[in-house]
């Protein structure tokens, strides 16, 4: 709903607002910008401390160290695993959900929800406990509990992407040219979910190669582990590790973001959906063109 | 459902194939080949002559080409140069799991990883692990050639588990920023000590920080029965402001002056903070010596036994135990070298000055009642 | 028309004329709910069946025989001051980076040139959202340990002033607020800004049209509405702040009794042996947590789905 009402906002021209409340609101900014640079010296200061601890050097020895290739290497397997496991899970769910059981959708937020709030501390050692012996031993474990811990941000993402454009009528028009489900999902719905799901690999991505507990507790040195594991072989490496993956990460998605917002407003839509979450399933985070 | 089945088939199969590049290492040999049908893995000594002398061991061990090991940092009480002198010299691939892994990961990776190729041969674990994994039947019972040599107090009496190399608590310092030398724990009250000093881990997690409140407890009037003293050492160090409670004191916190005070592992004090930070000064504490020394097992379901047994025999051979003795650390077959004269000198000399004495270890009921102690204990009174 | 009431378009039940019997009902029921087959399959194996076996090993000794012991010793002693602890600062690390994460999100709501901004807040949001642990602390030791940046600009600007020796110490309760607030504050940002786009422009121009002033528009338009989305995100940050371990693991070595932690010494560490059981009987009640959590954010979602529609 929120979806049509935001575009509706983009579209609609809005009233002019009597001349004292305009006043009014161009003073506003003044608490806003405030508020920003406070969160901005809270945020980049650490990040600048962090770069002088580091020293140039260690970025340099970042790449070549001791068992690093080995332990990015496996993390960009999860990454991989879990994203193509997320996607080929969660985009034919939501989307089914979203058309035919959208009564579901409530317990679906709940249900994606979990993941977030439940310590993954406990979900490892559970896993550990019943995992079958064939998964046990290897990495492809952490794979699978990787697409549980993503679940959230792909939900969210994929929905989203879905309201951000007009599916219903999108899916009726397929249906009544004779295109089977198949073809509609294929040709019809996944072509317009294009960025909500590069959002949510992005996001998978920045999950796995953050995530630390449940490869520490599952006995596998992947990267965020290596950066713990090697702090105290070499602080500053270790530190400009994690650095550097913060980093990329960010500009990443800034990318993903703005070629997105870009290719949609050709398309006629005026923003990219990157994620919602929302009380019934309302709103969604917009990064774009203002409304 | 046709085409999508093929996407999702096609995208399985994929997954397939970046997944068999699997985590199992090269699988070296089955388990109980041999020079000739030995099994290997239900040794528990070596014979001067015959199917399980020195020499068929080697052949044997040679034969499986690998060995697995686990929680090993290269720059931990020489670590790097003993497996690479190992496999140079026997052509065994070494697979070092989790270099910076806990003795809980190892018993932990034994229990599951149990029939892969890829699991634990040997392990190298505190006391309580060790004690734990006889416990539990982990461990095959093995003596080493030198078995003799070590204190009947420092191994299992079947023969699961044998203590290898240790060190004392060691108080660490950087000269540049600590003005006033610390000989003691007393000395550490010392006001100039503000926001200095630092443990290595917490003593719930870590072996050594636990080793140094026990150490505290001896300096204070406890005992290996009463750790209590040591607790209320360290809650008054905090208190006055001393005592620094983060968990990563290491080589960092010490080199950016976070803990440039530092109490730890007189070995790897030497062998990890001295690198890297110019000067550094390592002391054993003059009111308390506390030692405690790790323990080697041999998995009871090693793929790889005779490399395994191969390796332990390095250990405790006078080459292996000298090369722990060039890290810093003091092999549990010291007193011996010393005695018979095929010590390292040079490496011997390099040695913090140790107390004089005999050493003595509490007893597993003690231990595991003094970590109890601890355990509910360390929060409510240091934090 | 995302909630509204387009039925599930089928062609197959359109173009039957007569009734259903009540087999086809739940043969077709089947074929509607199989579509998240998968998916159930997926969520009970990965996180319902670890759920389950936590649940079971609480109740077992080390030997396997069922026991109430584990239970009652994970609320008692230490344990129980690691559960209030880890509540009390969850409470805490959720409520304070709230505020500042609604102001947050907020401000470039309804920034004018708000486009690059917002890019960057929100995607600076979801990768920072992720960032924690050892990396975390040690960023916050190079800032404010007593060689830290900003230790050290405070003894420049205030003529030798030296926050340490004032009281402050990144090392406790207080010092893990302050860099868990790192990564709670864009977690807040990422779930709150959907709320705020809920609030229609047209509530504000209504407002002010009838002489609201910014006070009233809050007081009783926006507030009410805001309001359950509110606290629901803050159950949200409650529960993430309650799972965290790394963070405050590396800052804090132990002396601050936090139940994750010690979840970490007895199934990971050096010194204990042997008591996994315990460990798990500690996973259970932060689950039965979570669930009490939970349940509050699922009232609140309803409440506050009827003005986001």
């Amino acid at each position: 709903m929120a979806a049509i009402a935001s575009t509706e906002q983009s579209g609609t021209s809005v009233p002019a607002p009597a001349a004292g409340a305009a006043a009014r609101r161009r003073s506003l900014p003044v608490w806003r910008w405030a508020i920003l640079l406070i969160a901005a010296a809270y945020f980049l200061i650490p990040l600048y401390a962090a770069l002088k601890f580091a020293g140039f050097k260690a970025f340099t020895q970042v790449v070549g160290y001791q068992d690093f290739g080995s332990a990015f290497a496996l993390s960009l397997r999860l990454a991989v695993i879990a994203t193509v496991l997320t996607l080929v899970l969660m985009v034919p769910t939501t989307v089914y959900v979203y058309l035919r059981l959208p009564r579901m959708r409530r317990v679906m937020e709940a249900i994606t929800i979990l993941p977030i709030v439940i310590p993954p501390i406990v979900l490892i050692i559970g896993v550990l406990k019943v995992a079958p012996g064939s998964l046990l031993g290897t990495p492809n474990l952490l794979g699978l509990e990787y697409v549980i811990l993503a679940m959230p941000f792909a939900y969210r993402s994929l929905d989203a992407g879905l309201r951000s454009f007009d599916v219903k009528t999108l899916v009726e028009a397929s249906n009544s040219l004779g295109a089977g489900w198949p073809t509609t999902l294929w040709r019809v719905v996944i072509p317009n979910l294009r960025t909500a799901m590069l959002s949510a690999t992005v996001l998978t991505v920045a999950l796995v190669l953050g995530e630390y507990t449940m490869a520490s507790l599952d006995n596998f040195q992947t990267f965020p582990v290596w950066i713990v594991n090697f702090e105290q072989n070499s602080g500053p490496v270790s530190v400009a590790a994690s650095l550097l993956a913060l980093f990329v990460t960010w500009i990443l998605l800034m990318l993903i973001v703005t070629v997105g917002s870009r290719s949609s407003r050709r398309r006629g839509f005026g923003q990219v959906t990157l994620f919602s979450v929302g009380a019934g399933g309302a709103g969604h985070t917009t990064v774009g063109e203002p409304e | 459902m046709r085409k999508s089945k093929a996407i999702i088939a096609v995208l399985a199969a994929g997954t397939a194939v970046l997944a068999a590049g699997c985590g199992s290492s090269p699988s070296g040999g089955s388990s109980g080949s041999g020079a000739s049908s030995v099994d290997w893995s239900k040794v528990t000594s070596l014979t001067a002559t015959g199917k399980t002398d020195m020499a068929n061991l080697i052949k044997a061990a040679e034969k499986e080409g690998q060995l697995n090991v686990i929680t090993l940092p290269s720059n931990w009480a020489n670590y790097g140069t003993i497996m690479t002198d190992f496999s140079k010299l026997y052509h065994i691939h070494i697979s070092d799991a989790i270099p910076e892994g806990s003795s809980g990961q190892e018993i932990t990776a034994v229990q599951t990883e149990k029939g892969q190729s890829r699991a634990p041969d040997v392990v190298d674990v505190g006391t309580p692990f060790a004690v734990e994994g006889a416990t539990d039947g982990l461990w095959a019972p093995y003596e080493v050639q030198t078995w003799s040599n070590i204190p009947a107090n420092a191994k299992d009496a079947n023969g699961d588990w044998y203590a290898d190399y240790g060190g004392y608590v060691a108080i660490g310092y950087d000269p540049s920023k600590v003005k006033v030398a610390p000989t003691s724990f007393a000395s550490l009250t010392n006001p100039a000590y503000k926001n200095m000093i630092g443990l290595n881990n917490s003593p719930t997690t870590a072996g050594a920080a636990f080793a140094a409140v026990y150490a505290a407890a001896l300096a204070n009037g406890g005992s290996f029965s009463n750790i209590e003293p040591g607790i209320k050492y360290f809650a008054h160090l905090k208190a006055i402001g001393n005592f620094v409670p983060t968990a990563i004191g290491g080589p960092t916190t010490v080199q950016n002056g976070t803990t440039p005070i530092l109490i730890w592992w007189d070995y790897l004090l030497a062998s990890e903070v001295s690198p890297v930070v110019k000067g550094f000064k390592i002391v054993i504490p003059s009111d308390s010596s506390y030692a405690s020394y790790y323990d080697q097992a041999i998995s009871k379901t090693a793929p790889d036994p005779a490399a395994a047994r191969l390796w332990e025999e390095y250990l405790y051979s006078t080459q292996g135990q000298n090369l722990w003795l060039q890290g810093f650390a003091r092999p549990i077959e010291l007193s011996t070298l010393v005695s018979s004269g095929t010590v390292d000198k040079t490496a011997y000399d390099a040695l913090p000055p140790a107390p004089s004495g005999s050493l003595s270890f509490p007893t597993q009921q003690q231990q595991a009642a003094a970590e109890n102690v601890v355990t509910q204990n360390w929060a409510k009174e240091v934090g | 028309m995302a909630d509204s009431s387009i039925q599930a378009v089928a062609p197959e039940a359109a173009a039957s004329g007569a009734t259903p019997g009540p087999a086809t009902k739940i043969i077709r029921g089947a074929i509607r709910w199989s579509g998240v087959l998968p998916f159930a399959v997926y969520v009970a194996l990965g996180l319902a069946l670890p759920t389950i076996a936590i649940a079971i090993g609480a109740f077992k000794t080390n030997a396997g025989a069922a026991t109430l012991g584990n239970i009652d010793t994970a609320v008692h002693g230490t344990y129980l001051t690691g559960l209030r602890t880890s509540i009390e600062l969850s409470v805490v690390t959720a409520i304070v980076p709230g505020i500042f994460g609604l102001l947050i999100a907020y401000a470039i709501h309804t920034a004018k040139r708000g486009n690059v901004l917002r890019r960057v807040v929100i995607t600076a949001s979801g990768v920072f959202a992720n960032f924690g642990g050892v990396p975390l602390a040690l960023l916050f030791i190079a800032t404010l340990s007593t060689t830290g940046v900003v230790t050290g600009w405070i003894k420049d600007i205030f003529g030798g002033f030296n926050i340490w020796n004032h009281g402050f110490t990144l090392f406790n309760a207080f010092g893990v607020s302050f860099a868990y607030m790192y990564f709670q504050i864009p977690l807040m940002v990422l779930v709150i800004l959907p709320a705020l786009e809920g609030l229609r422009p047209a509530w504000r121009e209504a407002a002010e049209n009838m002489g609201a002033g910014t006070w009233q528009y809050w007081r009783y338009v926006a507030g009410p509405v805001l309001f359950p989305s509110f606290l629901g995100c803050l159950l949200l940050l409650f529960g993430s702040a309650f799972s965290a371990y790394a963070t405050a693991e590396a800052l804090t070595g132990g002396t601050v009794a936090l139940t994750p932690i010690q979840i970490g010494a007895l199934l990971n560490g050096n010194v204990l042996a042997g008591q996994e059981n315990l460990g798990y009987a500690l996973g259970l009640i932060m689950v039965v947590v979570i669930a009490i959590v939970m349940v509050g954010y699922t009232i609140l979602q309803r409440r506050a789905a009827r003005w986001l529609r």
